[in-house]
């Protein structure tokens, strides 16, 4: 038998690897990042050098930093509870035994196969003025087109609904697994007892998803952060910053205007945000999770 | 069997070490390059032709031609070649990265490199108009490669149609307003005329206060000009051509795909880069013209593109292989093919002799447009912390246009953060 | 409840109306791409199919090169996932070593702070390792995934012990054990893990974007992404054919195993 003190090594000579990997690409950038996050840019002929919190005066100065932030809210309270509502929705359904569900099932969860830039892509045309696709069928009655990505007051619309429809039937899946899980008994006591459907979904299974919610909530915030690759191809944040996100702007600080200090000072914002909302989604929701 | 295999093995080993032997004996400069592509059509494909036949002339010299992307891409990545110890020893890349360029102490200044008296005179044997974006400090930095300006492409059955002459496209704002609006058909069905205002919204507003009498920066990179009257004005004019005339829609246009619109029939006339010349020529179902764009005070136009720069981390015999390079690629042959195949600017006087350009401009007129407006171009939108003052404006502009600001009051506080910026490098 | 009243058949079209919009775009995308480019806008029945815009397309951009380089990334990541993960979750489940739980929960954050949130910064430390362009360098931050190592944990410590003990009677060593006992009966969860990861890193964008200088490194997302030429503006039909181009196998994956991906992103999201 090994005796616990040669487990102990073991236990870390196997983590070693991966801890290694973690280590380099997670822990130790966010360490530096906050380092960064106090130095000022160096360029060739101005090298860096400490400015303490002047980043961080600077982004707060910064009107585009605030627009930002503000998108990144409207995006996630557009696209998160609407998703989850519709992938219950969605895997309602297809846990029913509705003809051709596989088929309805294949359509829902089509959008999560391909790749952002591919969906931007076919949406570009979607919401192209007068001879895009909707456009073209708002025409059909006799409604006016409208300029979906060009005017600041639906830019942000047009991509949450974008949004949505990519990411619904992800979460779908997810939904589907649990319910599937659902003992049949549940649903037999309740038909006794004469509950409606509505009832019966209000007070018995919603409760019970609770804890797929909890991950697919988690995978929403997530996404909403991260998901920022149509940007390239849809607006680049246009018009005047109308849909520009957060991991976008540290993009361009970083890479357009070689700014790596100030995108530092983003990124930690960010990374703030995350760490928040991630403790905040354990607590509140733990409360209200019927574990069986 | 095994014999056959051995003979095989051992005619692939002759072969290696015939191949090996071949590859050292010629003791190769390596260059390596970045480009971009800004415009449609297999474009990579005559960069691969032009760059072959420079290997085939100079077998002594290895070129890797690598496509980068946009012009925000091959800056990036270029620059990020030379931080990760691989770097490229010379690039196309935008003509107004200049700045930047030079504070990142990435390129080398010509002058520092040519020697002999020819090699001097190469130099000043390109369009000047062509060479405003890549002087400075009284040095050049960068060299024209391919390079372009905004012009008006019309729709000449539209005018027709609308009772206009298609030999007389709008030479003056005041004659775009009128003109636009008969062109312009009710409930969207045809607008007037487009100015896109994504992608590169400052490009088109250059040209525009170019024809109200102004450009937007000075020859050193450290002075805006946007809240100037006249200035104001032309973004004023750009507004007013949606929300007051009517030709043009409101809101921003999409860079992207103002094109089809174009050939939709969708708008009368576009204001787009030469670039697009050789698509629209093979797309359109209609007869169309070129034109240079209307003046107001005087005609005006931005010049655009890519100009070829030498990196300063190279050796010597690089540097001499990176101009035998840049000549045959920016000689008058190269030149016009380029123009030819592209819809780019000849960028010498010389190209336009060339028998090929000049035949190719004699039957197809419009390819001289570009050039006859040379006369009337300045440099692009360049100065130091170009990305974001380029942002300030292209904001300013989009907000202008959209209604969110006047703009007086969007260039104004455009200005501002723009001297913030730049106050530093006066 | 299961009455196939008015209100079931409502739902049947409801649900079907719902699929069929969200089947929409993709359906548009084929349409631009199979005809020719005066047909991109316009839905003529009638219109004539052409092969054209693929021809095109792959002609403007070297495609064959970008399958290359996306599949040896999303091969050459899988594998080093499922090793790296396999010992790091079998050293989780099986092995109480001083400081386990610090060091499980330190491996949660990856769940939420993933390589692309730090881009800059990785960046930076990629290109002192030389790795920058290098399709090492797309893969080298996901190789120690979190989620999976997250799901083979779970994995291995529903593995009765019994079977290790029997393992262990017949003259097992540490690794024979996790090889013969553990990572056969897990089997499940690697196929799920597999096709998450493969299906994520084939679309996967902006870390590729940043890394990637070349033809020879860049996947296909970014080939796309830089396939519009931004001066002049897009040809619909074109950049259809190059999306369809760009999704195909994976959708063509999916849509042939569509029973095992559905199970595996379950399979997944229960644990």
């Amino acid at each position: 038998m090994t005796n616990s003190r040669m487990r102990h090594v073991y236990g870390w000579l196997l983590l070693t690897p991966a801890a290694i990997l973690l280590i380099g690409f997670t822990h130790y950038p966010t360490v530096a990042t906050l380092i960064d996050s106090f130095f000022s840019t160096g360029t060739a002929i101005r090298p860096s050098r400490f400015v303490g919190l002047d980043n961080y005066q600077l982004m707060v100065d910064d009107p585009i930093f605030w627009k930002v932030l503000g998108n990144n809210l409207w995006f996630a309270l557009g696209t998160i509870p609407t998703s989850i509502a519709l992938a219950i929705v969605m895997a309602l359904w297809v846990n029913r035994r509705l003809p051709g569900r596989a088929l309805v099932r294949m359509a829902y969860f089509t959008p999560t196969v391909l790749p952002m830039i591919a969906v931007a892509n076919i949406w570009l045309f979607f919401y192209t003025p007068d001879i895009g696709l909707i456009d073209q069928i708002a025409a059909l009655f006799g409604l006016p087109g409208h300029n979906w990505l060009g005017d600041p007051n639906t830019v942000l619309g047009a991509i949450i609904v974008m949004t949505i429809w990519k990411e619904a039937g992800f979460f779908m899946i997810f939904y589907l697994a649990a319910l599937q899980n659902l003992p049949p008994e549940l649903e037999e006591a309740a038909k006794l007892e004469g509950a409606g459907r509505w009832t019966y979904f209000r007070r018995v299974t919603f409760p019970l998803l609770m804890p797929i919610t909890l991950f697919v909530l988690i995978n929403a915030v997530l996404n909403s952060f991260k998901l920022v690759d149509h940007l390239f191809i849809l607006t680049k944040g246009g018009p005047d910053n109308a849909s520009n996100l957060l991991l976008y702007y540290i993009y361009i600080s970083a890479f357009s205007f070689f700014d790596s200090a100030y995108a530092a000072t983003l990124t930690m914002v960010l990374l703030v945000l995350l760490a928040v909302l991630a403790i905040a989604q354990f607590v509140i929701l733990d409360k209200r999770i019927h574990y069986r | 069997m095994l014999r056959i295999l051995r003979k095989t093995v051992l005619a692939m080993a002759l072969a290696i070490g015939i191949g090996g032997l071949a590859v050292t004996a010629q003791a190769k400069t390596e260059l390596t390059m970045y480009y971009p592509v800004a415009v449609g059509g297999p474009l990579t494909a005559i960069v691969d032709g032009l760059v072959a036949n420079f290997m085939k002339q100079n077998p002594d010299i290895q070129v890797n031609a690598i496509y980068a992307g946009n012009y925000n891409d091959a800056r990036i990545k270029a620059l990020a070649a030379l931080k990760s110890g691989q770097p490229a020893q010379l690039s196309v890349m935008f003509s107004i990265d200049i700045y930047e360029l030079i504070e990142q102490g990435a390129i080398v200044a010509f002058d520092d490199i040519v020697e002999t008296a020819d090699d001097k005179a190469w130099l000043n044997s390109f369009f000047p108009a062509l060479m405003e974006n890549g002087r400075t400090q009284g040095k050049t930095w960068g060299i024209p490669f391919q390079r372009s300006t905004i012009v008006m492409y019309y729709n000449k059955d539209a005018f027709r149609e609308a009772g206009l002459d298609p030999e007389m496209p709008p030479a003056t704002w005041d004659e775009l307003v009128e003109m636009g609006k008969k062109l312009t058909k009710a409930g969207g069905e045809r607008w007037g005329v487009m100015i896109p205002s994504t992608g590169y919204p400052y490009w088109m507003f250059g040209a525009l206060a170019m024809q109200n009498g102004e450009v937007l920066m000075n020859g050193d990179g450290n002075q805006t000009y946007f809240a100037k009257p006249a200035v104001v004005e032309a973004l004023q004019f750009w507004r007013d051509l949606g929300a007051k005339y009517g030709v043009m829609p409101e809101g921003t246009i999409e860079w992207g795909t103002l094109r089809q619109n174009f050939l939709e029939g969708k708008t009368a006339i576009m204001w787009h880069s030469t670039g697009n010349l050789t698509a629209v020529k093979s797309n359109a179902k209609f007869d169309f013209g070129v034109a240079m764009l209307p003046a107001n005070v005087r005609r005006g136009t931005p010049t655009g593109g890519g100009n070829f720069y030498i990196f300063k981390q190279t050796t010597p015999e690089e540097r001499k292989a990176a101009m035998k390079l840049i000549k045959f690629m920016t000689s008058p042959e190269s030149s016009a093919e380029w123009s030819i195949k592209t819809g780019y600017i000849g960028i010498s006087p010389a190209a336009y002799e060339t028998p090929a350009l000049k035949a190719y401009v004699a039957e197809f007129p419009p390819a001289a447009v570009a050039r006859d407006q040379l006369e009337f171009a300045t440099a692009e939108l360049s100065t130091y912390q170009t990305g974001r003052v380029r942002k300030l404006l292209d904001d300013a502009i989009q907000a202008a246009l959209t209604g969110a600001k006047t703009p007086e009051a969007a260039l104004t506080e455009a200005q501002s953060q723009s001297d913030r910026l730049l106050a530093g490098y006066r | 409840m299961n009455g196939r009243g008015f209100t079931w058949w409502l739902e049947t079209v409801a649900a079907w109306v719902l699929a069929v919009l969200w089947l929409s775009p993709l359906l548009y995308a084929f349409w631009a791409a199979f005809h020719p480019p005066e047909f991109a806008i316009r839905f003529v029945p009638t219109a004539p199919l052409s092969l054209a815009n693929f021809a095109a397309a792959w002609e403007q951009a070297p495609f064959a090169r970008y399958y290359l380089n996306t599949f040896i990334l999303v091969t050459m990541l899988l594998a080093a996932q499922f090793v790296l993960c396999t010992l790091a979750a079998y050293a989780f489940a099986r092995f109480d070593f001083w400081g386990r739980e610090v060091a499980f929960a330190l491996v949660l954050v990856q769940l939420m702070v993933t390589p692309e949130i730090l881009i800059v910064e990785n960046y930076t430390t990629m290109s002192r390792l030389g790795l920058v362009d290098t399709i090492t360098g797309i893969a080298l931050p996901y190789m120690a995934s979190a989620f999976g190592i997250f799901l083979l944990r779970q994995a291995f410590k529903s593995t009765p012990k019994e079977l290790e003990e029997a393992a262990r009677v017949e003259g097992c060593g540490l690794i024979g054990v996790l090889l013969r006992v553990y990572v056969p009966l897990a089997k499940p969860t690697y196929l799920a893990y597999g096709l998450v990861s493969v299906s994520h890193h084939w679309n996967n964008f902006l870390w590729p974007l940043v890394i990637t200088n070349s033809v020879t490194t860049r996947p296909l997302t970014v080939g796309l992404a830089i396939f519009g030429a931004p001066e002049s503006g897009v040809d619909w039909s074109i950049i259809s054919a190059a999306t369809l181009m760009a999704v195909a196998p994976l959708l063509l994956a999916f849509l042939l195993f569509q029973r095992q991906f559905v199970q595996s992103f379950m399979h997944a999201g229960i644990k």
